[in-house]
């Protein structure tokens, strides 16, 4: 951050400057052993119960897009990080900051969708919080939401558990929620059908967890991309992982919308979506047991962890060359030729 | 994917590799420039150069528009976003419209980037129809479209000041700072310290000019030129046919991207170009003035040149004092060698270190489709 002095919209991109700031700024200054794990949620050990504690905020533009609205993502995204920690999501928090002027059908609509969203997963909104800020304080809507869950004492997850030979799997197509967010831009006149993903997926990493399969370390590559993701996996660590670039399924809508943009499909969020890293043998047992979850039926393995390029996530291209697949650096933006 | 899956064909890649090999077997260091920074992207991308021989040489050429932008260009389009508007006739503030590409470029002390998080009204478009949306929207503002990139991009923006004449705009204007391929691949044939054996020629620069202006290279360079498409099997192909000639040291210009590429180009875009633009000297950043090599708006429609507008005689004299360039970093880039192919990021003393993605030095780093943005981003294994 030393050349900055003003936060830049690439500081909120989910990338290397996102990294920077958290680890400079936030970590430095509320340093203690929890926070430093860096996790999707804290793990908090509370009169002998292991407990996961996340928050998150939702700026989401539109509020309303193809597959979702920005309750529903509200939910899911704070459901997730519980999830994907082992966690049984319980409670949740809920705190809008509203733009004068918004319309209340809309907000209405929006807590109908936060509602049944959280009674799928079973989860209760125990708490909230209301703003209203002047017109152009915000833009029409943000929500923060934190949850609570509940971790089973046997459950333990981490990087360090990786090791060379234990296999990459991803539970379904990647980067349906970024382009769908992008499409239902009004500025964008594309026409596609392209759905956001946005899904709670505790279902799926409860199937997964009671399955007994050796799984390592799980996380939902949202902000950033699957490449993001699998960066984050390998930072600081004496292994790499290498995928395979046939293997990663991406529907057709979006790898055509990301031609036409300029985009890689890595690198878009995702909202609904889990990799998993576990042990080679129980690979297509997860594998399969995905497929058998309507959330993760294009569940597939694009790879494994690898005892060469320590530290490196590595593709193998289509064409059969290799290459380097870095954490996202910037904003993604459209070339111009 | 239909048209995109058969491009990208493993086995078939395979073949044209071994093919490439074979012609180069034996032989001495053999040097090809791809001239285009999509194909610089595509070849890292899907790892090529694993599928290539050691004796072939790849170099990247000048060919990202938002590279070869000179430094006194953004600084005159930040200063345009910094003018209050008493500064201008109608005193209307300035929107600056352009494509994303453009919005980190460092110019002599900040980037369009930086500006907007600083409050100036930047706005990234996909078209030059969403500029001209935004100056219909609002009437009371000055919208100006950052003009550049190469004769792929010069006809739609062509086009939208057409279009804005149709309207009846009278707050559209362009920042022109368009390029034209063949005047500067023909100034780095003149350049002693490049050893050239053969051009692999922009894609969709070409689907406008088609092959007919690369015709001198041939002719008086005795270099062979292919056009070749993008996708990794048409580079690999592009390579191929490039080698055929080398080796026989034949010269001509071939079209390997042939369902696109037309001998003739695209007469209707060439018709809307000539209309709207006519050639100029141009700046290009890292190579200096080179003859030709740009194109200015035709006195008919001076009214939407940005330059003529806001009454500012060239690039870079809106600077205010308080900007200074930062000697130190600046001298020590070596982008200009890196955009006429002489050396690789790999010698650059800033690469990776003071230069990256998110500070970016020189403008190589900057586009994604920049040659030391490619190395940073897909690396060495």
């Amino acid at each position: 951050m030393t050349n900055n002095t003003k936060i830049t919209l690439a500081h909120g991109s989910g990338g290397k400057l996102t990294h920077e700031l958290i680890r400079q700024l936030f970590l430095s200054g509320f340093d203690n052993s929890v926070l430093s794990q860096l996790s999707d949620s804290a793990l908090l050990q509370l009169n002998g119960m292991k407990l996961a504690f996340t928050t998150d905020s939702y700026v989401v533009k539109p509020i309303f897009f193809p597959g979702g609205d920005i309750g529903r993502l509200s939910v899911c995204g704070t459901i997730n990080d519980l999830a994907v920690v082992g966690a049984r999501p319980m409670f949740l928090s809920a705190g809008f900051i509203i733009e004068e002027g918004f319309e209340i059908p809309l907000l209405e609509k929006i807590v109908r969708s936060m509602k049944e969203t959280a009674m799928a997963a079973s989860v209760d909104i125990v708490t909230g919080d209301t703003k209203v800020v002047e017109r152009g304080s915000v833009d029409k809507l943000y929500i923060n939401t934190c949850g609570i869950g509940i971790v089973d004492d046997k459950i333990h997850f981490s990087t360090s558990l990786i090791e060379v030979g234990d296999k990459i799997v991803i539970s379904g197509t990647i980067g349906d929620h970024g382009l769908a967010v992008l499409s239902g831009r009004e500025s964008l006149d594309f026409n596609s059908s392209i759905q956001s993903d946005c899904a709670p997926l505790f279902g799926m990493t409860c199937k997964l967890i009671s399955s007994g399969a050796n799984i390592k370390f799980m996380r939902d590559p949202t902000r950033g991309g699957l490449a993001t993701t699998l960066n984050e996996i390998v930072t600081a660590q004496k292994y790499g992982i290498l995928i395979e670039e046939q293997n990663i399924p991406v529907k057709d809508g979006v790898r055509a919308l990301c031609e036409i943009l300029g985009y890689d499909p890595l690198y878009i969020a995702n909202e609904g979506k889990i990799v998993i890293v576990v042990s080679g043998k129980d690979a297509v047992k997860v594998r399969n047991l995905l497929r058998n979850d309507d959330l993760g039926k294009d569940a597939e393995i694009i790879g494994e962890v690898i005892g060469e390029s320590p530290g490196k996530v590595c593709l193998k291209t289509v064409i059969g060359g290799t290459r380097i697949i870095d954490m996202l650096v910037g904003d993604q933006l459209p070339r111009i030729c | 994917m239909k048209y995109i899956d058969e491009f990208r064909n493993g086995t078939i890649a395979a073949g044209i590799s071994r093919k490439i090999a074979s012609v180069m077997e034996g032989h001495d260091m053999i040097t090809i420039m791809e001239v285009c920074g999509s194909h610089t992207m595509s070849i890292y991308r899907y790892g090529l150069k694993n599928l290539l021989p050691p004796n072939l040489r790849l170099l990247s050429g000048p060919g990202c528009p938002v590279c070869v932008t000179s430094i006194s260009y953004i600084d005159t389009a930040i200063a345009m976003t910094q003018k209050t508007s008493s500064s201008f006739s109608d005193e209307k503030d300035v929107i600056i419209t352009t494509f994303g590409d453009m919005m980190k470029v460092p110019g002599s002390s900040s980037s369009l980037e930086k500006e907007r998080a600083k409050g100036a009204s930047v706005a990234v478009v996909y078209s030059t129809l969403d500029a001209l949306r935004l100056a219909e929207k609002y009437p009371e503002k000055q919208i100006v479209f950052l003009g550049i990139g190469f004769e792929t991009t010069a006809p739609t923006i062509a086009a939208s000041v057409i279009e804005a004449e149709r309207r009846g705009l009278e707050n559209y204007f362009i920042l022109t700072a368009h390029k034209l391929m063949p005047p500067v691949m023909k100034a780095l044939l003149r350049d002693k310290e490049l050893n050239l054996h053969g051009f692999l020629c922009p894609a969709h620069v070409s689907t406008i000019i088609g092959s007919g202006p690369y015709k001198f290279i041939a002719q008086d360079f005795r270099i062979p030129c292919v056009i070749a498409g993008f996708e990794p099997l048409d580079i690999l192909l592009g390579i191929y046919m490039l080698l055929e000639q080398i080796v026989k040291e034949e010269a001509s210009v071939r079209i390997q991207y042939s369902r696109v590429v037309k001998e003739e180009g695209n007469p209707t875009a060439l018709a809307l170009l000539a209309k709207v633009f006519e050639p100029c000297d141009a700046e290009w950043r890292g190579l200096g003035l080179i003859p030709e090599s740009g194109l200015k708006l035709r006195r008919k429609y001076e009214r939407f040149d940005a330059l003529t507008a806001f009454r500012i005689s060239e690039f870079g004299s809106l600077n205010n004092s308080k900007i200074q360039i930062p000697k130190s970093a600046f001298n020590s880039c070596i982008c200009g060698d890196i955009l006429r192919g002489v050396r690789t990021p790999s010698e650059c003393k800033l690469f990776r270190k003071v230069c990256n993605p998110e500070h970016p030095v020189g403008a190589c780093m900057v586009s994604s489709e920049g040659t030391c943005a490619a190395w940073y981003k897909y690396g060495e294994m």
